[in-house]
């Protein structure tokens, strides 16, 4: 079967904010508005609707559904939500208009991070009966992997506090952004740990935000945006659910991913990594054969604004505008779900 | 009747009990007897705790080991501040351990007493919970052997 070009059009985001007072919906209307507007489409022209959050953040099943209020469902229309990162809603979404039965689609997503302990809550994900009942939060077992990477040699505790070091000095260019810094890796290598071997730094924000994304098909997307970001390549891998039975020094996951996406077949300028431990971007970059000429997540990347949900299709947004703007070529967009990067999402896009 | 309210109570709970199936039925049986058990898997390597299915060729696993309750750590990191609900109420490392005989590791505490006391490679054994319904909680940590400083 002949895949169609499908490309990202547009995005829009809401500058990440902590203990937010507003519903979902109040954070969704305006950035789904500003995406339209963006575009310059109606609600009419949007023919697939796909959603990216978790229930176990509002505490409450079923309540992605009030977010619906933020798309309107009158006149009807053809909407699905996966309780995961908006970054699978755009492969949904992605899948959906490879039926043909549909040109346009919009994806968002929303993470009121700041509103529970999130690093307990997305332990809920582990194991039920093995690891659940431990309570080890996510920060936790991201330790267990940083460990073992310093003592194989992988990483070093100063190339983690360099990931750091540049992550919090880019953020300082973009809105959306949260910690922001421009400490060397030397300031950062003085703080104490946190959760030994992880320091502070090591760890992502937390923010409460949200995003959104117009894809569209062939000519259409040609008519909606001046340069699309084709969507050349798109793969979903998961290791196993076992933690002891991973190895914890690479990711066997994002390396096929990144093979399958067609990583490997020509320069990377930018990629957006979604990577909420310092050690993790560095363990992705060996996964996908990122060479040094590659700009790693000139936003500053999750680890300075991770939104529960959100963070993941932040980066393909991200690596979609240096496609528009005419700074990049060829990008990568990932995005990592359940702990210690247990499943990954690899998506390289194109300029024409 | 005009001015009579209908009353009826509302208990939120889950009215209805599960059954966890039969591999882990009696694996949580031999933890509240404390006794470890663990699978094989086609390609020999053994599971603690017990793999249900083969990681390899899917078929369900039946062969059980018997293991002795001491293991070695494969990593560790130090919770200097622990969580209500987690194994410890005092700072504690989590660490993968691989119990003798096995061939995987599996996630657990151990009480150290300090982030010197441990490291990769550190013999640990299990420290039985008093109270043992039956799960992974009924080891309520690892001890160090030799004892932690």
């Amino acid at each position: 079967m002949a895949l169609r070009d499908i490309a990202i059009v547009g995005t829009a985001q809401r500058p990440s904010e902590v203990n937010s007072t507003f519903t979902s919906v109040e954070i969704l209307l305006p950035v789904i508005q500003q995406l339209l507007d963006k575009v310059k489409i109606e609600r009419s022209d949007i023919g697939f609707w796909c959603h990216g959050s978790c229930d176990y953040m509002s505490g409450q099943p079923f309540s992605f559904v009030s977010a619906v209020d933020a798309i309107g469902a009158w006149p009807p229309i053809i909407e699905s939500h996966v309780e995961a990162d908006g970054a699978f809603a755009l492969y949904e979404a992605w899948v959906k208009i490879q039926t043909g039965e549909v040109d346009v689609a919009l994806v968002f997503s929303n993470g009121k991070t700041t509103s529970g302990p999130i690093d307990q809550i997305l332990s809920l994900q582990t194991d039920p009966y093995m690891v659940a009942p431990l309570k080890p939060g996510f920060d936790a077992l991201a330790a267990l992997q940083a460990r073992a990477c310093l003592e194989a040699g992988v990483v070093t505790e100063r190339q983690m506090a360099e990931v750091a070091a540049r992550s919090r000095r880019d953020a300082r260019n973009n809105a959306v952004a949260y910690t922001k810094g421009n400490e060397s890796a030397d300031d950062l290598l003085a703080m104490p740990y946190t959760l030994n071997p992880l320091r502070a730094h090591d760890c992502a924000t937390p923010v409460d935000g949200c995003n959104a994304i117009v894809l569209a098909a062939g000519d259409v997307a040609r008519r909606l945006a001046e340069r699309p970001a084709w969507i050349r390549g798109i793969d979903h891998r998961i290791d196993t659910q076992r933690l002891g039975a991973r190895s914890m020094i690479e990711s066997s996951s994002a390396a096929i991913a990144a093979q399958k996406a067609g990583v490997a077949r020509d320069r990377i300028d930018v990629a957006e990594l979604h990577a909420p431990y310092t050690h993790q971007e560095l363990l992705l970059r060996n996964a996908m054969g990122l060479s040094e000429s590659t700009h790693i997540n000139p936003s500053g990347g999750a680890l300075v604004a991770n939104p529960a949900m959100a963070a993941g299709l932040a980066r393909f947004a991200e690596a979609a505008e240096s496609i528009f703007a005419g700074s990049a070529d060829r990008v990568l967009a990932h995005c990592t779900s359940g702990p210690m990067l247990q499943q990954n999402l690899v998506c390289v896009m194109e300029g024409e | 009747m005009v001015g009579d309210v209908f009353v009826a109570p509302l208990v939120v709970a889950y009215p209805y009990k599960r059954t966890v199936g039969t591999l882990l039925s009696r694996f949580f049986t031999s933890l509240s007897e404390c006794r470890l058990e663990g699978t094989r898997g086609s390609d020999g390597r053994v599971f603690f705790p017990p793999a249900e299915f083969d990681p390899v060729t899917g078929a369900p696993l039946t062969e059980w080991v018997s293991l002795s309750d001491t293991g070695t750590v494969s990593t560790w990191a130090w919770q200097e501040t622990p969580v209500e609900g987690q194994p410890l109420g005092h700072p504690f490392a989590w660490a993968l351990i691989t119990i003798d005989g096995t061939d995987v590791p599996m996630l657990h505490a151990v009480d150290a007493g300090s982030p010197d006391n441990i490291a990769i490679g550190t013999k640990v054994k299990v420290r039985w919970a008093q109270d043992r319904p039956g799960g992974v909680t009924d080891i309520a940590c690892f001890d160090v052997v030799g004892g932690a400083s």
